[in-house]
């Protein structure tokens, strides 16, 4: 039962994970850059949640209507005013920005917010387990454990937070890819991401395209950030960072611009993290995940997903 | 006025000046060909009318309406296509939906339809493949769906970037002979091509472009009979 119990923590971890990475993904896709300020969003987001979940005059349907547009517009801005006018400059001119970028929004919530984590209260805070099973008596959801005055103690937990991140994440990800896949904008950034210029020759407008896709990668790291501060209740100016780099590994773990590749990465990587930090070494979790990585890009540099097209004649 | 008019075109790369102050004009209905050894400017020429890159200075007049300072996205729903060099179709998407991205802009579904039969009826192989991604086709079919998916915006000119380039020469000829079959049906067409006998010989009139600068223009014909042209791009 302990096993079944880390699996699905891995897998609400990873679905997570797969949340940010999908953002990491896309913009890598169609923007052509890694966005490292990707996971400073998260935080941003994290905080836009708190602050606003902490005032009484906020339900907490606006609280998320809020820390989604917070992220929203943050990313497009981002994109605006740091990325876009480094369109055609190297690449590391482009990177080193994002670093930059990443710096900033850190240092910004250092002043505001200070250095001091602080509590995060879960959205499901009060709510009953998902599921509880019971040895000899069978499994119960979504009810406060039914046997509390014989002393049984369920066997396997599986906690609102758990569900709520499996479930959000899966219709996100169902979402998204028909998205891409069905509408005329998705169809626009598949051009974009695949050739910029015959995207333009289409019609696309390609500034316009790369804005959007800002905008969705950073509606879902608000999203992640709610789901992973409910989770793991705690919010500091650097809670982006770490999940911000985990991510990216997932990312390039399931091949780096393929969106199911991060899907795919990011369920892998959260279940490899919470196994490994329960059968192996707490200590050495992420030590395993980075590593991971490293075997993973020598044996396929590509990812699991990554595609190399041959030019045909 | 001319359909389309440039002039005193120039362009650079950097420091690097690919045009250097190119004009020519196209009139409605015509084939007009581009010849000139590789590097010379031609998919420049294309890319700066297109709106790909800009300009350093000069005009490019479409239709009265200057392109030079609109946006490239803006300029296929003016009536302008552009099948670019390389054929650069979308080597993941199917072929069905490179075509139906080449109506991007337009709306009126029914419309889109008729085209995308127009498009079929001119290159069946395309129908019989429309659910295989496009980089899978071969290159002289990849080729065929750029045009298509350039005469899905229903443009009044075509521009065409070497579109027999790398092409067995059975293929050449049914794609010299689609590009007067798109004329004939009343598009405009301006070819880009190193392949200079073939596209004289369809053109109505032709410019020779040579390092950035056009050096010798007129009826195709004449121009097929230029001592000149014949030494320098024909191999006689
Ligand atoms: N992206 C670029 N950067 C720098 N120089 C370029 C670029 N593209 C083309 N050039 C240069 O501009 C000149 C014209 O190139 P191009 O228009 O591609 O010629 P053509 O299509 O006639 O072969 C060449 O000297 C080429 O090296
Ligand atoms: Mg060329």
């Amino acid at each position: 039962m302990s096993f079944i119990s880390n699996l699905l923590n891995g897998i609400s971890l990873g679905s997570i994970y797969a949340l940010i990475a999908l953002g990491y993904t896309m913009v890598y896709g169609i923007a052509k850059m890694l966005n490292f300020a990707h996971g400073d969003i998260i935080m941003v987001g994290g905080y836009a949640a708190f602050i606003t979940m902490a005032a009484n005059w906020c339900p907490l349907w606006l609280s998320m209507v809020i820390t989604v547009a917070v992220c929203t517009v943050l990313g497009v801005v981002i994109e605006k005013v740091a990325y876009r006018p480094l369109r055609s400059s190297p690449p590391l001119a482009v990177l080193i920005t994002a670093i930059g970028v990443s710096y900033l929004l850190q240092n910004i919530a250092l002043l505001t917010q200070t250095a001091n984590p602080k509590t995060f209260t879960s959205i499901a805070a009060g709510a009953p387990p998902f599921l509880q099973v019971f040895s000899g008596k069978g499994a119960v959801f979504f009810k406060a454990n039914p046997y509390q005055d014989e002393g049984l103690k369920p066997v396997l937990t599986v906690s609102m937070e758990t569900f709520l991140a499996i479930v959000v994440s899966v219709i996100i990800m169902i979402a998204l890819t028909l998205f891409i896949n069905k509408t005329k904008a998705g169809r626009a950034m598949m051009a974009c991401s695949e050739d910029r210029g015959a995207a333009q020759l289409m019609g696309i407008n390609v500034n316009a395209t790369i804005s959007l896709t800002f905008a969705i990668g950073s509606a879902l790291a608000a999203v992640a950030a709610v789901l992973m501060c409910s989770a793991y209740p705690q919010i500091s100016p650097y809670t982006g960072s770490m999940p911000g780099i985990k991510a990216f590994v997932a990312a390039v773990f399931g091949g780096i611009g393929s969106i199911p590749g991060a899907m795919i990465g990011g369920v892998l990587l959260g279940v490899i993290e919470i196994l490994s930090k329960f059968y192996i070494s707490s200590q050495l979790s992420d030590a395993i995940v980075f590593m991971v990585l490293i075997v993973m890009l020598i044996v396929r540099p590509t990812g699991i997903m990554g595609k190399k097209i041959s030019e045909k004649v | 006025m001319a359909f389309l008019e440039i002039k005193d075109l120039e362009v650079y790369y950097g420091a690097i000046n690919a045009l250097k102050g190119i004009s020519f004009d196209v009139e409605q209905g015509e084939i007009i060909a581009l010849i000139g050894a590789n590097g010379a400017g031609k998919t420049t020429s294309l890319h700066t009318i297109s709106g790909l890159i800009p300009a350093k200075h000069g005009s490019v007049k479409f239709n009265g309406k200057e392109l030079t300072k609109t946006p490239a996205h803006k300029i296929v729903s003016m009536g302008m296509a552009h099948v670019p060099e390389g054929r650069r179709v979308f080597a993941q998407l199917s072929v069905l939906e490179n075509l139906t991205l080449g109506a991007y802009t337009r709306k009126d579904k029914n419309e889109i339809n008729e085209s995308l039969e127009h498009v079929y009826e001119r290159f069946p192989r395309l129908k019989e493949r429309r659910t295989q991604a496009a980089g899978t086709l071969s290159g002289g079919e990849q080729q065929m769906l750029a045009i298509g998916r350039a005469l899905m915006s229903k443009p009044s000119i075509v521009l065409m970037d070497e579109p027999s380039m790398g092409l067995s020469p059975l293929y050449v000829n049914e794609i010299f002979d689609i590009i007067q079959e798109i004329n004939k049906s009343g598009t405009t067409v301006l070819l880009v091509e190193q392949n200079a006998k073939k596209a004289l010989s369809i053109a109505n009139r032709a410019y020779v472009l040579e390092t950035g600068k056009i050096t010798l223009s007129g009826d195709a014909h004449e121009l097929m009979d230029n001592d000149e042209v014949k030494k320098a791009y024909l191999g006689e």
